[in-house]
């Protein structure tokens, strides 16, 4: 059973706010699938089925301290934690505004300095150590900051998940390590993935709290976060979080789930979609009307469509940059150069 | 001043490192209370406490990443890798992230990493432990390589790398650690990490070489000169990116070259000067291109360590065979 939305203890305000989130990234989704499809983009990563537990996740921090290192499903994370409509479409485009990495890599590796989220390298897990260093620099100068790092479940056969765990839970370091388990790495299903019973257990054998958590259930995942955060600002040390999600559509938008996933259960899986269900809960507890959820819809649809015009304006980088920034400016050598 | 031997050179200049910038951290596999295999960070700790000079796990990738999320967060890590041979473990960190962070950010984050290691052939460390890999990272856009060839170069080039923007590769030759001393000041002091070093001028043909083969290329230009043949030694110092103007105004001026490298032929940094003095001042050149390298074997074992590795006598024959063309 899914509990109540009110139960979180999260106001009927924030929870609009919060709900208002989860289907404008929906929605941009689909928009940018659309853009993909009609060859205007090059490239896409869908997070559907995951965004109910990213919200409830991003909501239990302090985005404004604290340090986010999303990976490529993240989008409705990464817009929780400030990302607007037209950065997403910015990135998806190359743009050079493009806050990720100024149109310099490939859509869907969110990041943006002045939101404190650093974007991920493409090789999975790898940025499981670099939270490490963030979350050490919060150590060093004593400060209260927590550092929230994702992944997929695949990526936790990678050696460096393994590194990172260790040294977070020897240093005690003040970060939440989750794996957003959708039970899929690409076209493998989990139990050709890993033999744990639940990947939570592997918090153990690094000295540091494990939980699982159901991420289609907004409250019992906001708690959980709620809590893994007030031990890490408290000096309690790391908590690895698998957050068991759904994913709903292909792994990107150059793969076919149909190949390796049969009818029934992709069948199955769309009847579990958790948006559907935090709909329902947002009319039962009448935190939105329907009228009220149509106005929403439809002011979510004129707002993607000016932001998507926004960004298809936008400038591409400039190909005379082409071999700018490889190294640091002369000038700024000090003396170094010579 | 005083006498010093290059791992002394090196402990010096991480402690003034320390003392020049607060952001500025030391760490790595026993580098804290133990002071390093090498003892490079000996009496660090104690001297700078323990949120200066950290020991970590026995986790390379994990060495390399803390790194990165460090400098993200301003700081100026200095990471020990205690053998260059282990520089496999941290290749994504190195490779697919530190280095070119700065180009896919547009500039707007950098990586003023200074990455330590040891290295090099001739003193019977095994196999992976004497590995002369530097080619390998030479192939990245985005980070300096730097190879010091004697105790004065080792602390201005150690102390320019960590103030650098840019993510430095600092590979110490093990063999040079403590095999001679020589005048080192005893306050900081930077060179330059763009300037190979003319260390010793000659008219008649250019060694092009740098760490550990230095000394081996003086030692023949001193026996070659007994000969009456001038040899001119270039220590490239930065073998990535390449100074290519010291290069190439002593090539022009000699017309012949012989390059001189630790490491097997393939793939390495001399082939590098090959390709670049080929295509810019093949005019200028009365002889073929001389080349003096190990055999393309893996690191060899210890009986043939000394066969292995390229030595005066080898550069000798090479100068020889260049100047009779």
């Amino acid at each position: 059973m899914t509990a109540q939305l009110l139960d979180s203890g999260l106001s009927k305000t924030t929870l609009q706010t919060i709900y208002k989130q989860i289907l404008s990234a929906r929605r941009l989704d689909e928009r940018l699938i659309q853009l993909q499809r009609t060859g205007k983009t090059s490239f896409n990563v869908s997070g559907q089925g995951q965004e109910i537990g990213q919200a409830a996740m991003v909501a239990a921090f302090d985005i404004k301290k604290d340090y986010f290192l999303p990976y490529y499903r993240d989008m409705t994370a990464f817009m929780l934690w400030g990302a607007t409509m037209k950065d997403i479409l910015l990135d998806s485009f190359g743009r050079a505004e493009g806050p990720s990495s100024h149109g310099r890599q490939m859509p869907n590796h969110y990041g943006a300095k002045h939101l404190n989220v650093v974007s991920q390298a493409s090789t999975v897990a790898s940025q499981f150590p670099l939270a490490t260093g963030v979350a050490y620099s919060a150590r060093l100068e004593h400060s209260d900051r927590v550092t929230l790092v994702t992944t997929g479940e695949g990526s936790t056969a990678e050696g460096e998940f393994h590194e990172a765990l260790n040294f977070a839970g020897v240093a005690k370091l003040p970060a939440i390590f989750v794996i957003e388990n959708n039970h899929y790495a690409i076209s493998t299903p989990s139990d050709e993935e890993y033999a744990a019973k639940s990947l939570a257990d592997r918090g153990a054998a690094y000295g540091i709290k494990g939980v699982d958590v159901d991420g289609l259930d907004f409250t019992a995942t906001y708690l959980a976060f709620k809590d893994a955060v007030a031990r890490a600002r408290t000096g309690a040390g790391a908590t690895l979080i698998n957050m068991n999600v759904i994913r709903l559509l292909d792994h990107t938008s150059d793969d076919n789930q149909r190949i390796y996933r049969s009818k029934a259960e992709l069948a199955a899986l769309k009847a579990k979609d958790p948006l559907k269900t935090m709909t329902q809960q947002v009319l039962t507890e009448d935190i939105y009307t329907q009228a009220e959820l149509d106005d929403l819809e439809a002011a979510i649809k004129k707002q993607i469509n000016v932001a998507t015009d926004q960004a298809e304006a936008a400038p591409l980088p400039d190909v005379a940059s082409l071999t700018e920034q490889v190294y640091a400016p002369k000038e700024k050598g000090n003396g170094i150069y010579g | 001043m005083a006498k010093k031997t290059m791992i002394q050179a090196i402990t010096d200049a991480l402690g003034q490192a320390i003392e020049q910038d607060d952001k500025v951290l030391i760490f790595g596999e026993d580098v804290g209370k133990n002071g390093g295999v090498f003892r490079a960070t000996e009496g660090l700790q104690a001297k700078y406490g323990e949120d200066k000079v950290f020991d970590t796990p026995l986790a390379e990738s994990g060495i390399g990443g803390l790194s990165i999320g460090l400098a993200l967060e301003g700081y100026r890590p200095v990471p020990e890798i205690q053998f260059f041979g282990f520089v496999f473990e941290t290749m994504d960190s190195i490779g697919g992230q530190m280095s070119r962070m700065r180009y896919k950010m547009d500039g707007t984050r950098q990586m003023p990493i200074t990455i330590r290691a040891p290295f090099g052939g001739g003193v019977h460390t095994p196999e992976m432990h004497s590995d002369n890999f530097e080619g390998l990272i030479a192939q990245f856009p985005g980070i300096r390589v730097v190879v010091p060839s004697n105790p004065y170069d080792a602390k201005g080039l150690l102390l320019a790398s960590i103030k650098s923007n840019d993510p430095v590769l600092f590979l110490e030759h093990m063999k040079l650690y403590r095999s001679f001393r020589e005048e080192v000041p005893d306050e900081a002091y930077d060179l330059p990490l763009d300037k190979a070093n003319v260390s010793r001028e000659g008219k008649d043909i250019t060694i092009v070489t740098y760490g550990a083969m230095v000394r081996e290329s003086l030692k023949a230009a001193d026996d070659l000169a007994k000969e009456n043949i001038d040899a001119e030694v270039i220590d490239l110092r930065t073998i990535s990116p390449l100074d290519l103007d010291t290069i190439l105004t002593s090539v022009k001026k000699t017309g012949r070259l012989v390059v001189v490298q630790e490491a097997q032929r393939q793939g390495g940094v001399g082939n590098n000067v090959v390709s670049e003095v080929s295509q810019r001042a093949i005019l200028s050149l009365e002889a073929p291109i001389g080349f003096v390298a190990a055999p393309d074997t893996p690191f060899p074992f210890g009986q043939a360590e000394n066969d292995w590795l390229p030595n005066a006598s080898d550069i000798e024959a090479e100068v020889k065979e260049i100047m009779s063309y």
